[in-house]
Formats: structure tokens, sequence, C-alpha cells
């Protein structure tokens, strides 16, 4: 996927301003930068809830800007959100079904009839919909109502939703908000495997150093809706600009 | 479904096929309204209930289903039965249209939508220009349906009431298994998802506005052939049976018996159909306010609907059952 010179305005301030990188396959890439320095503001962009003003997003050849909000899924980006936006009432495993529903294909009339295909169409998804529970430790509530459960394990149903579309990208915004330290470690362990197992893209956003730069393969970092800084994660903490931006000038 | 589930529904059908040849030609007609109200109550359960758009003009679509049958049968000379496909079919694009432009409002402002749809409809339909179809004030009487002549053949003797109840007995069956098939897969979980986090709905490739006037149409639709069966079983249609109060009723039905739920529909038709009648017999003077005490207590009493009352129970019989 590329980024290329994004740019975002809201009235008169500039949420983005020429923001461009790359996102490699199969890499993960991490988006850091100060509150307000317009990572989820890019985030929405991608998945299509903002409008960009300048620029253009390409994912697997394709310009994205002109794709209707529900078809995102289909082209294979899945997404979590930052402030959980699970389907409350609904059981864990039917939050995840509802992440397979772009793979599906029945419609009003074969659902009221009930048709052969949509049966098996079912079963599948719901076999599907079981590995992930599985992959991610959520198998013990897999029945439970999604707002009966503490918030580290509504973050494991967002993935595991998210993952149900089949994504070859998953953007993560701010997926350790919210977890305690050892949650943390283990979330950086699924993230990797998330890569590894599944072969899936990952494009995070997060203020928790610790994680960004241990799982990350590159880093890009903004601040006021700028691009300040690109590379590895030992060659990003070490630019004097980001620094400037976390800590604020040395005098 | 599971195993008790499929033991109650059995147990239920029984009791429904029993009921019209153990009570009065009178109490069969009032059994056959519930499954009309049932079904219209199911309809608006899909919309407000599943998808959370709230309507306060559902008696539209009934006035349509209804209207629709009564001027087939009586300028088309149409049989009864081929009226409620037809009524359907009317009132599901109805729904669809209207939902079209209410995907622009929400909440509180789509029930204003709706509201104005249910209010207008009696003086709609006293329109001068389809008093031609229509009846105007008047309305339209339409006749009673015979029991047809196989079942006296076969030796199955009945009356004309009990005959129409088992024939809503039938379409309330058809109804409620379609409308358990469409909840109870990819689309009733989009429908849900829409309700609880559209945003998210979307981001899952949830095409939100087509599901949404989807839904409106098919609600439209289940109302619509309520009312055309209504018709039927009342035998006359005219524009004030069909006021903004009906619509109410449908909207405090759904509420009573249970959002979100399917038995809720049955639950709701037979507290809108016996509830005001239990109330006049309480109090000449003052039905409503009874009923509105009844209404009070229920909501009080059972805040998920007698369905979540009936859920709660059966969760504790069997927690006690298995110890």
């Amino acid at each position: 996927m590329q980024v290329h010179k994004v740019g975002v305005r809201f009235g008169g301030i500039v949420a983005l301003d020429d923001v461009s990188f790359d996102v490699a396959p199969n890499c993960i890439v991490g988006l850091i930068g100060p509150n307000g320095a317009g990572k989820t503001t890019l985030f929405n962009c991608l998945s299509r809830l903002y409008q960009c003003d300048c620029g253009d997003i390409v994912f697997g050849g394709r310009s994205l800007l002109r794709v209707p909000r529900h078809r995102i899924a289909a082209l294979g980006i899945g997404r979590t959100f930052q402030n959980l936006a699970l389907f409350g009432t609904m059981t864990v495993l039917d939050n995840v079904l509802v992440g397979h529903h772009s793979r599906m294909r029945s419609g009003f009339l074969s659902n009221a009839l009930r048709l052969p295909r949509v049966g098996r169409d079912e079963s599948a998804a719901t076999d599907k919909a079981q590995a992930l529970i599985e992959f991610l430790g959520l198998k013990a509530v897999a029945g439970t109502r999604v707002s009966d459960l503490p918030i580290g394990t509504q973050k494991r149903v967002e993935l595991a939703r998210a993952l149900a579309s089949d994504p070859t990208l998953l953007l993560l915004d701010e997926p350790a908000s919210g977890l305690n330290h050892e949650e943390v470690g283990v979330l950086g362990a699924v993230i990797r495997d998330i890569r590894e197992r599944l072969g899936v893209t990952i494009l995070l956003v997060e203020h928790h150093m610790n994680l960004v730069m241990s799982i990350s393969d590159l880093v890009v970092a903004l601040d006021f809706g700028r691009k300040i800084a690109e590379g590895t994660p030992d060659e990003v903490r070490a630019h004097p600009e980001v620094i400037q931006a976390y800590l604020g000038s040395a005098h | 479904m599971t195993r008790r589930a499929t033991i109650g529904v059995v147990v239920l059908v029984a009791i429904a096929c029993v009921l019209p040849f153990v009570v009065s030609n009178y109490r069969t007609f009032q059994l056959t309204l519930v499954l009309v109200y049932a079904i219209a109550l199911l309809g608006l359960n899909i919309l407000t209930g599943y998808n959370g758009q709230i309507s306060l003009g559902h008696g539209a679509f009934y006035a349509i289903g209804a209207y629709s049958a009564a001027v087939l049968m009586d300028r088309f000379g149409a049989p009864y039965w081929a009226t409620l496909p037809a009524a359907g079919a009317v009132c599901l694009v109805a729904g669809f249209l209207f939902g079209l432009p209410a995907l622009r409002l929400e909440g509180l402002y789509l029930a204003l939508a709706t509201f104005a749809l249910g209010v207008s409809m009696p003086q709609l339909l006293k329109y001068h220009h389809l008093e031609k179809w229509t009846g105007g004030v008047q309305g339209i009487v339409i006749a009673k349906p015979e029991p047809p002549a196989f079942l006296g053949e076969a030796g199955l003797r009945m009356n004309s009431d009990q005959w129409l109840y088992f024939f809503a007995l039938a379409v309330a069956a058809l109804m409620f298994v379609l409308g358990w098939n469409l909840l109870r897969g990819r689309v009733g979980r989009a429908l849900i998802a829409i309700r609880d986090q559209h945003i998210a709905a979307e981001a899952m490739g949830i095409n939100s506005a087509l599901y949404k006037s989807l839904a409106f149409g098919v609600s439209a639709m289940y109302t619509g052939i309520a009312g055309a069966l209504g018709a039927i079983a009342v035998q006359y249609v005219a524009p004030d049976s069909f006021t903004i109060f009906l619509s109410l009723v449908f909207l405090v039905g759904i509420v009573v018996g249970g959002l979100a739920s399917i038995s809720g529909a049955l639950y709701g038709a037979l507290f809108i159909q016996f509830v005001p009648n239990v109330a006049d017999e309480i109090s000449k003077a003052a039905p409503w306010a009874i009923f509105g005490l009844f209404l009070i207590g229920f909501v009080y009493l059972m805040p998920a609907g007698v369905a979540g009352a009936v859920r709660t129970l059966l969760v504790r019989f069997t927690r006690k059952g298995a110890k």
C-alpha cells in the first residue's frame, strides 16, 4: 500500500499535510506521534471514514479514494478501533461472524428461505470464526455478550473480528490502550503471530513506545500532521525531530 | 433450534390447533386477530427491535395492506388468499421507497417522519379522487371467506370463523419461519450490527444503506400482509380504523412483548388484543386508564418485555433442575 501526499483539513485546521509513506507486504509498520499528530485521521482516511482533500491512497494497485466505505473490507483491509466499536449486545461468536460478512454471499431472500447453500455458508463461517476465537484465546467466552467482558478481552474480540474478513492489511488503532503491562506483552506476541502465521501486513497506531519499537520493521513518525521521520525503530528513536516532538526542545 | 425450543414450538402449535374447537366463535375471531397482530408486530420488530429504526407510523403500512386486499377483492374479484402476496408486494415497495429518504434520519427524527406518515394516512385514504376504489369515508365491505369445499368432503366440518383462524395460523406460521430464518444468519447479524455500531458495521463490509432500506421494505411487507389478513377477518376497511393510534399500539406491542425477539411479537399481540378488553371489563368509565396501569405494570416488572422475562425464568428453572 502507498500513501501518497495525503492532505486533510477540517475547516482551518490542517490535520494531515502532504504525508507519504509505503507499507510493504508482510511488514509491521508502526505509526507514532504525540496526541493530535494526525494518526487516527490517517487511519480514518484509509478506511474511508474521512475524505482526503488531496493526495492518493493506493492499495493493491488501486486507488481507495473512490471506493465506498463498505467495500474496503472486501478489498482485504481490516481494522480495529481506538475506543472499541464492538456490537455490544451480540456474543463474541456473533461479533466474529459479522467480521466475516464481506466473505459471505447470501442475501435477504436466500436467508429467509434458508437455501441449502446458506446453511453450508453459515457452518463454514462458524468453523472459521471458532478457529479465530481459539487462536486468540477466547474460547471460554465465545457465547458471552461482549459488553459483559473486560476491556482487555474486548480488544482481543476486535482483533478476531478484524481477522475474520481475511485481510491482507490489518489496521490497528491503539491496540494496547487500556491494557496492563502483562497484556501488552501478550499483545506484541499475538501481533507478530498474526503476521507470521496468517501472512497479514500490519499498520498500527500506538502510544506504547516499547511495543511499537519492539515489533515494527518500519516506524513512521507524525507531528502536527506532517511526517517528521521514517525508518527502522532505532533510526526513528534517535531522530532529533522525534525527540523534540516527544520531549519538547531542550530549552 | 435447541431441543427444548423445538418441543415448545410443537406444543404451542398443538394448542393453537385445538383452541378454536373449545372456545366460542367470538373468541376464535379474537384469536385470529392475535395472529394478525403477531405478524404485524414481527414486521415492526425487524425494523425497530433488530435494526434500531424507530417507526411511529406502521399503522400506515397496515392500512395500505388492508386496502390492497379490500380493493382487489371488491373491484377486481380477486380470491381472498391471493390478496396477501399482492398486499405484501405493494407494502414491500412502499416501505423500501419510504426507507430511502429515511436513511438520512436517525432516532427521534426518524420517529417524527414515520409519525407524519401514520398521522396522514387516514386522510389520504379519504382523498376524493381515489374514492372510486377506496369507497371514501364509507370504506369497503368485503365478503367473509367460506371454508373450502374439500374440507367438507374430507369430513372436516368447520365454520367460517374456524376456517379463517386456521388460514391465519398457516400464514402466521409461514411468516414466522421465514422471519426466524432471516434473522438467525448473515442478514440478521448485519441488522443488529448496524443497530449496535453502524460505523464498525460498515468497516466489516455491511452496506448499511442497502440493509436499512431493505429492512424497512421487509418490515412494511410483514405489516402489510397482516393488514390484508386483518381486513379479511374484520370484513371491512375504513380510513378511521387506521389512525395514528394503531401505530402507537404496535409500538406498545413490541416493547411489551420484547424488542428484538421473535416470540415477543406473539406476546405483544396477545397484550394489545386482550388487555384493552380486560380493562374494559374492569372499568367501563375509564378503560384506557386501566390499560395504562397494566402497561406501566408490565414495563416495570418485565423491563426486557415478556420474552425477556420468559427467558430469565427458563434459565432459572433449568439451573434449579440441574442441581
